[in-house]
């Protein structure tokens, strides 16, 4: 376990270097009005979303599955939410929105659920449905405005500070439910067990259906609150661009995790190494003052090299000896 | 033994002393083996036999511990199957192996395009492969899809794809699987055109019929050693089915003292009536006692897989009833079945019965802790003393319970499957073949927990290929053949030879071919 994190850290920790070298100031943190700011607060609150999807994301990959959704559940979330609140003020209002809105997301999950554990479709065509179709819900939602609220309960979800962002409160706390669940019940097990063999599984006894619809709700519910997250933070509700692509960030944030695509056996925390690797790579990427138009292939460079150095076989050319690959 | 031939041509292909050892598994010891010019030579062995073993041992994908491989004269030693096809041994699998979506003429030639100009020349593709099936006398358009034929001609496009090279030795893995009588009758007209030309063939089938009609000679393989070399004509089926069944004694006689043979007189645990499912087995009557063991006897293919699916509702019957402890239950899949008090230690280790990629500790644990649900685990303490306890009773090896179930040997795993239901105490233990493929030591430490599971009240179905261990350990015995069941006989009484009769039974008209 150590060993499989080692790399995603040194990847993680050579970034953070990076930008202490470019800006000395960025790991200087400053008290304001109770709340902490600095350059690498920024990074776990600008982080927090795409984490929180990511976790959503690690169990779904864990049973061999991916969820495409994501982002498009994240963007009906603050629709529905903004939309509720309107021009209301009360924190009331914004907790009542906040409540449909992810109870939307969970039904959203439950659809997903059906198509793949109930009709047996394949997960990237399955959530690839939701994820186009979201968009247009959102928009329906919406009715293709931007909607901006003036709630300041609404704005501490992405805004909000207690000390730390609330939204990384938010997510770690998810994290720690989550790996609190998986690995005190038997939750975590059977996830794997489903992902490495649903059949045996199922000869087991496994009740793979429900486990693999669990994880689809589960991830749209994550997918939610971090959509709220991102619409809170500009008090608007963007049903275009509200969480484009994060669902790549975090399927990516789960790979640099160690967790792999092929499901079976996952890794929480290296799924939150992940997530903080992109998040300071984005950050890098304004610090260092890459132009933009070259923005997303430094990003792809960094990303293939921390995968290539999880390799075995690229490793084992890297140190010039042999390394048992299995064939 | 006499080649085919009067004058008999030296062998094209001749493996001597062949060996392979898989961790744990002796696949291959010391056999020899023959193929001449202008022969179908066919290969017969019952699962794990190391019939593939072989054959895979012939194309390059393995490469033998020990033993020589001599191709025409010349001793090879091919290090991949590219090699041995560049030798002249083709290989058509049991799968189609073509992409659906080219034409027939693309592959045909697929890797050897005929070029002109630094491209393909389309024209001259099709002109060879056109010449390549009207050798084999198949009439259709080179330039078609592949995917608008079906699977038989699919299947002859492949051969044609293995002869488009010059080939020597043409081995054909279960060509006839998926095919009808008209189909499999064009396919040894094909293998016929080709012997006659002088190309040796290998087949593999288990349809005994087909392997009498074509075949000229065989080799009969028994766990991984050689039984012998016959002409097809000399051999009848009664002597080959013996031969490819078996007497295995020896190391395993210590068991017979241990398993006298008991009569058993438990109340009845199960009992199902015109049980069967269309396409997978016959309805059948079976009644199973409380400390029974009842054993499954036929060949690979006669539906003893099918019945124990039937049984652990891994498959729904669609027909007949099932009566546990006298009261009627409908299976809905494995879960209620478990929850019945039925296991299932299914034949295919690797693809449905173990997590390969968990630990032993997990994979032993994960049909109970399944059958509790997700939010009652089971308190560490309980798991590790379970874990302890079937580690050091069934002397899994490493005691590691941390180990990945992956990297353990072929006996150990099937201990440790053996193990997770055992936690499960069932009351019925059904167990597909589970001294498949292991070496003899486990085998016996198996068949030894299965009298003793039954010395204490468990109802065990045991089914094997091996039917010297059937008879062995078997209470009574059921008789399967062609998807039927045929016979049930008293295992006290019962010898192998009774067996192989009822099992041999002549020809079975349905799948004569015309």
């Amino acid at each position: 376990m150590k060993n499989r994190l080692l790399w995603p850290l040194l990847a993680l920790a050579a970034l953070l270097l990076l930008n202490l070298i470019v800006t000395p100031s960025f790991f200087s943190l400053r008290m304001q009005d109770g709340a902490l700011y600095g350059g690498l607060v920024d990074v776990l609150k600008n982080g927090a979303p795409t984490l929180l999807i990511a976790l959503g994301m690690t169990l779904v990959i864990a049973t061999r599955g991916i969820d495409l959704s994501v982002g498009a559940v994240a963007a009906i979330a603050g629709a529905v939410t903004c939309v509720h609140i309107g021009t209301s003020g009360s924190a009331g209002t914004a907790i009542a929105g906040m409540a449909i809105a992810l109870v939307l997301c969970a039904v959203l999950g439950l659809w997903n659920g059906f198509l793949v554990a109930g009709l047996g479709i394949q997960p990237i065509i399955a959530t690839l449905v939701l994820m186009t179709a979201g968009r247009g819900v959102a928009m329906l939602v919406t009715e293709g405005q931007i909607v901006t609220v003036n709630n300041t309960a609404y704005k501490q979800v992405g805004a909000g500070f207690l000390v730390l962002p609330i939204s990384i409160l938010i997510s770690l706390l998810v994290l720690g439910l989550v790996a609190f669940v998986t690995r005190k019940t038997a939750l975590g097990m059977l996830i794997e067990a489903v992902g490495v063999n649903p059949e045996a599984s199922r000869l087991a006894g496994v009740r793979s259906r429900t486990i693999i619809w669990t994880v689809y709700v589960f991830a749209a519910v994550c997918a939610g609150i971090a959509g709220l997250m991102i619409s809170s933070n500009v008090s608007a509700a963007d049903a275009n661009n509200a969480g484009l692509w994060i669902e790549m960030d975090a399927i990516l944030a789960v790979v640099i995790g160690g967790t792999s695509l092929a499901g079976g056996r996952y890794s929480l925390t290296g799924t939150l190494l992940g997530a903080l690797i992109i998040q300071t790579l984005t950050t890098t990427v304004y610090t260092i003052g890459v132009a933009p138009e070259v923005t997303l292939v430094f990003k792809a460079v960094v990303v293939i090299a921390v995968c290539l150095v999880q390799a075995p076989k690229a490793r084992a050319a890297l140190s010039f000896r042999k390394v048992a690959v299995p064939s | 033994m006499t080649p085919p031939l009067n004058e008999p041509p030296p062998p094209v292909v001749e493996m001597r002393g062949i060996s392979l050892a898989f961790p744990g598994v002796k696949a291959l010891q010391d056999v020899d083996f023959r193929l001449f010019p202008g022969e179908v030579h066919a290969l017969m062995g019952e699962n794990g036999a190391g019939k593939s073993t072989l054959i895979k041992t012939l194309t390059g994908v393995h490469r033998p511990d020990g033993g020589q491989v001599v191709l025409g004269g010349d001793e090879v030693a091919f290090s991949s199957p590219g090699e041995a096809q560049h030798a002249g041994i083709s290989t058509v699998y049991q799968e189609v192996n073509l992409c659906a979506n080219l034409t027939v003429a693309e592959n045909i030639l697929l890797g050897r395009e005929p070029r002109r100009f630094g491209g393909i020349d389309f024209p001259a593709m099709r002109k060879r492969a056109g010449e390549v099936l009207a050798r084999i006398g198949v009439h259709i358009d080179p330039g078609s899809s592949l995917g608008e034929h079906p699977i038989a001609v699919q299947q002859l496009v492949a051969i044609a794809r293995a002869i488009a090279v010059d080939c020597r030795v043409l081995v054909l893995d279960e060509p006839t699987s998926s095919l009808d009588a008209g189909e499999v009758a064009e396919l040894f007209r094909i293998m016929r055109v080709l012997r006659d030309e002088g190309v040796a063939i290998l087949f593999v089938s288990h349809f005994l019929d087909q392997v009498y009609e074509i075949s000229d000679r065989m080799t009969v393989l028994r766990n991984g050693s050689l039984v012998g070399e016959h002409l097809t004509a000399d051999v009848d089926r009664r002597t080959l089915i013996a031969q490819m069944i078996g007497r295995d004694l020896g190391a395993l006689e210590a068991i017979e003292d241990a398993a006298e043979k008991r009569h058993p007189d438990g109340p009845v645990l199960l009992h199902a009536s015109e049980l069967g499912r269309r396409g997978a087995i016959d309805p059948f009557d079976l009644e199973i006692r409380a400390g029974e063991v009842v054993g499954l006897a036929g060949l690979l293919g006669s539906g003893r897989t099918e019945l124990a699916r039937l049984l652990f509702g891994a498959d729904r019957a669609d027909s007949g009833r099932l009566v546990v402890d006298g009261k009627p239950l409908r299976l809905r899949g494995p879960r209620s079945a478990i929850a019945a008090g039925i296991a299932f230690s299914s034949e295919d280790r690797k693809g449905e019965g173990l997590v390969a990629d968990l630990s032993i500790r997990d994979n032993l644990v994960l049909a109970m802790q399944a059958a509790r649900g997700w939010t009652r685990p089971l308190p560490r303490r309980t798991k590790d003393q379970l874990v302890e306890k079937y580690l050091k009773a069934l002397d899994i090896r490493p005691a590691n319970p941390d180990a990945l179930v992956r990297t353990l040997s072929g006996g150990n795993q099937q201990k440790v499957l053996l193990a997770r239901w055992l936690v499960t105490e069932p009351r019925l233990l059904i167990l597909d073949e589970p001294t498949r493929g292991i070496d003899i030591g486990a085998k016996a430490q198996i068949q030894q927990l299965v009298t003793t599971l039954a010395a204490e009240g468990t109802a065990v179905l045991f089914i094997s290929a091996e039917l010297e261990e059937v008879v062995r350990i078997s209470d009574r015995i059921v008789v399967l053949r062609d998807r039927r069941k045929i016979a049930e006989l008293d295992g006290s009484v019962t010898g192998v030879d009774e067996v192989v009769e009822l099992i041999a039974g002549g020809a079975a008209p349905e799948k004569v071919v015309s």
